[in-house]
């Protein structure tokens, strides 16, 4: 065989992080996917409101703001553990992505937890009227969320400390958490739609 | 990383690689497929045959229509039957066909190995595959959906549609959604990342641009269908009232989030059919297609547009003025980049040595009937014409304009154009000819009449009109000019089953065209291309020098492929992809006992889900190394950090 100019790739790392591997495009995908639906369905939300004369429509008190404002600040705590876990992962440092994963489920238990007294204390039903469908349509496409996110982590978890541990399992770890931050950023306008909107429209 | 003169690999080398990408054969080995050739090749076969299906349904329909008073469909067979046949065209036909010449296509056209996530790939064709099957076993229960393609509140309440037929079409659109909202995220990757090295972002060819904008729209559009179908089955099966008056829902809504979809849609299925139109025109006209940014910049322009136009499908609601206004605007501005498109064919053309095979008369053919649809549609835009020709035959003669001409005829060229790459055989140039002859005339005489029908007020999905009407002539050219498309469909499978027994074998380019997948062999072999290509232009086969570089140094015992930059697609980093998997299969199974499940009672969706986490980690969990052939990571200092400047830069 002849001799022929050549591109050698074999000195090329075997992975990379952030938007330079393949798992975080398959990430954004998934985010912009969902946070398309996560608009739609807030969107829907305003749409009935204008065209009902009064809003809620019978009268219903607004859900109740205690449960939903402490599960914002737990959401919103959660962050930090995911972070360290995120930059653990890029570290490659597996005692620190064990330990900040862990936090981040224990904060996943609470949340969850927390979600069911939120239902509890929307002060409607989903089938009162469209206002009571819609609220519990937003409650819970993003229940759906944490609770897959919850288990997804808990997988993820478990896989780090009963192995194998691959390398390229340190690229899920920081993707995970991109997913984490995308579950908690997207709450904050639904919490503000669920418990804000009824009081102030 | 470095340019140099280096000994190829040897042989036994090549044999090594060639093991390594290869699925399993065998009725078992089947289920466990990820090559995107192989799943490409079965998204094709299958959309295909749900084309056979819906045009036997609108053989039906038109053999009804050719004379009044006609008892040959009863109204509630014919009512399932139009239904049956809008869904299945957009939703198993046209958005899967298109994607799955991407499946197949964008690795070969951008030089990869493999597709991006190729098992959810296969997830996504199981889903396909699977959601089809429960449409047309529903239908042939005498429980196919009759409540049109978009399912309209509050005809489809359970109020009016008490029966199950409403819920197998929401959970239809759940099932292709998930499909092809997973194909979209793996081409949009593919062609981010996987490209060879040198293809920059201005030298991706046109065919991958519209791939990449289609998923895109794909990805904003798909949801809102998803979020109108959820909410309809939740009103039918959970008693909430999203779309229920009497509970202040509003049936509105319901066309807001169908069309905010819909509209969108008719470009997820035009947009590859105009990028089939730049591939095959460039390649038949013997020149670079002219105007390449203006072309890829009309591809994006049309998207951003293609959701701002919806409200033209509701102009008979009552919407208000302005709203009219803007929305009408809206739809004469989108004809702009395409009449951009338009103009660059022509001068690529005009300025090119037109060589007239079977492929470049499909576009021909493209260019009048679609220019048709396009000018009804700027017609369709003006609020008065519109609410008077609303739900008449006129539309129906405008949108089958735009979408058998946008999308079928573009279709039909490119399979007659890759025919001989994917299958390694030529299809007979005659009767390509023969086939096209019959089509085009066929296609004029059934749809050309409808547009005089919806002026003389024929309105759409009725299942008969009186003899009264003055209707029955034109129906009978129409449904005599759907005789002639059925003999051009038959006339091809007849060919196509010929080509493939016959023994001549296509050489690797037999059009001498310019793309990257003419540059391995007919049929590719599993690993795409023994010796992963670079290019240094737009028209790689063309622009080449002959002593263009290759790449080497990915392992051939694992599945390796190389990854590279976003936008000047420089190497920079190796990853190993996943090897044959059943679990795929075995997730779209528990989707699939899921979505069906739902339909009969709420709770299937909680009991359901514990077959399908299962299956998820299952699919999830690493094969030990021993067994998957896992290569380790050298060692942690290989691994740079987010922030860290690429290790790649070799000149090419």
């Amino acid at each position: 065989m002849s001799p022929a100019r050549t591109v050698d790739v074999s000195t090329l790392p075997p992975g990379a992080f952030g938007s330079r591997s393949l798992m975080w495009w398959g990430t954004m995908g998934i985010i912009l996917i969902e946070g398309t639906a996560f608009a739609l369905a807030i969107g829907a939300y305003f749409f009935l409101a204008a065209r009902s004369p009064s809003w809620p429509p019978s009268g219903e008190a607004p859900p109740a703001l205690w449960w939903g404002t402490i599960n914002t600040v737990v959401l919103l705590a959660s962050t930090i553990p995911n972070e360290l876990a995120k930059r653990a992962g890029e570290r490659v440092d597996l005692r620190g992505v064990r330990l900040w994963m862990v936090a981040c489920l224990l904060f996943g238990v609470v949340f969850n937890v927390l979600r069911i007294y939120e239902f509890k204390n929307l002060n409607v039903t989903w089938d009162h009227d469209a206002y009571g469908s819609i609220v519990w349509l937003l409650l819970g496409l993003h229940t759906t969320h944490i609770v897959t996110d919850f288990l997804d982590t808990s997988v993820l978890t478990a896989l780090m400390f009963i192995g194998p541990v691959e390398e390229r399992r340190y690229v899920d770890v920081e993707e995970n958490a991109v997913y984490w931050y995308f579950v908690v950023l997207a709450w904050l306008p639904i919490y503000g739609v669920i418990y804000w909107a009824p009081r102030l429209i | 990383m470095t340019t140099k003169t280096d000994a190829v690999a040897p042989e036994e080398d090549f044999h090594r690689l060639e093991r390594t990408w290869r699925d399993p054969s065998g009725v078992a080995g089947w289920f466990l497929h990820v090559d995107h050739k192989s799943i490409g090749r079965r998204y094709l076969v299958t959309a295909f045959s749900f084309f056979l299906l819906a045009g036997v349904l609108a053989a039906l329909m038109r053999l009804q229509l050719s004379r009044p008073d006609n008892s040959f469909l009863s109204p509630d067979l014919y009512n399932q039957i139009f239904t049956t046949h809008g869904t299945t065209m957009m939703f198993l036909f046209a958005v899967p066909v298109m994607q799955g010449l991407g499946i197949y296509f964008l690795p070969l056209m951008v030089g990869a190995r493999a597709i991006a996530f190729p098992r959810l790939v296969a997830f996504s064709y199981w889903m396909f595959l699977f959601g089809g099957i429960f449409l047309y076993a529903s239908f042939f229960l005498n429980a196919g959906p009759d409540v049109g393609w978009f399912s309209y509140p509050p005809l489809a309440e359970s109020l009016y549609t008490p029966s199950k037929r409403a819920d197998v079409w929401a959970q239809l659109i759940t099932f292709t959604e998930v499909a092809s909202l997973a194909v979209a995220v793996s081409l949009i990757t593919t062609a981010f990342k996987l490209r060879a090295p040198g293809m920059t972002l201005n030298r991706v060819p046109i065919f991958v641009w519209a791939q990449v904008v289609t998923s895109f729209m794909v990805l904003f559009a798909m949801p809102s269908v998803m979020l109108a179908s959820t909410a309809l089955i939740l009103d039918r099966l959970v008693g909430t009232h999203f779309f229920d008056v009497e509970h202040r829902g509003d049936a509105l809504l319901y066309q807001h989030l169908f069309w905010f979809f819909g509209h969108p849609e008719v470009y997820i299925i035009f947009i590859p059919g105009t990028g089939l139109v730049s591939t095959i025109l460039s390649t038949f006209s013997r020149r670079p297609l002219f105007g390449y940014l203006a072309i890829a910049l009309s591809l994006v322009s049309t998207a951003f547009m293609g959701f701002g136009l919806w409200v033209h499908h509701m102009f008979a609601t009552g919407i208000p003025q302005l709203g009219r206004s803007f929305f009408t605007a809206a739809s004469i501005v989108i004809a702009v980049p395409t009449g951009i498109q338009f103009f660059c064919w022509i001068a690529t053309m005009w300025s090119g040595r037109i060589v007239l095979k079977t492929p470049m008369l499909w576009i021909l053919g493209f260019f009048g009937i679609f220019l048709l649809g396009g000018l009804t549609g700027v017609i369709l835009a003006a609020v008065p014409v519109n609410i008077q020709v609303h739900d008449t035959f006129f539309v129906v003669a405008h949108f089958h304009y735009v979408l058998i001409g946008g999308a079928v005829f573009p279709l039909f060229g490119a399979i007659s154009y890759w025919f001989p790459k994917i299958t390694g055989r030529l299809l007979s140039e005659r009767t390509g000819r023969i086939v096209f002859g019959l089509m085009f005339v066929g296609f004029n005489t059934t749809f050309f009449p409808m547009h005089i029908l919806g002026l003389h007020g024929m309105p759409r999905r009725i299942y008969t009109y009186p003899a009264a009407m003055g209707w029955g002539s034109l129906n009978l050219l129409a449904s005599a000019g759907a005789v002639l498309m059925t003999l051009a469909v038959i006339l091809f499978l007849a060919d196509v089953v010929r080509a493939l027994r016959s023994a001549e074998r296509a050489p690797d380019n037999p059009w001498d065209a310019s793309t990257l997948e003419w540059a391995t062999s007919s049929p590719p072999p599993n690993s795409n291309f023994l010796r992963p290509p670079t290019v240094a232009g737009r028209d790689p086969l063309w622009e080449n020098p002959p002593d263009q570089p290759f790449v080497v140094g990915l392992r051939s015992g694992i599945r390796d492929v190389l990854v590279t930059h976003v936008l000047d697609a420089e190497p920079d980093h190796r990853d190993e992809f996943p090897t044959p998997s059943i679990w795929p299969f075995v997730t779209a199974l528990a989707t699939t006992a899921l979505f069906i499940g739902s339909i009969f009672t709420p709770w299937a969706v909680v009991w359901f889900s514990v077959p399908l986490f299962l299956a998820m980690v299952g699919w999830f969990w690493p094969k030990s190394p021993d067994e998957g052939g896992t290569q380790p990571w050298p060692s942690r200092r290989t691994l740079p950090g987010p922030n860290e400047a690429p290790a790649a830069g070799g000149a090419i």
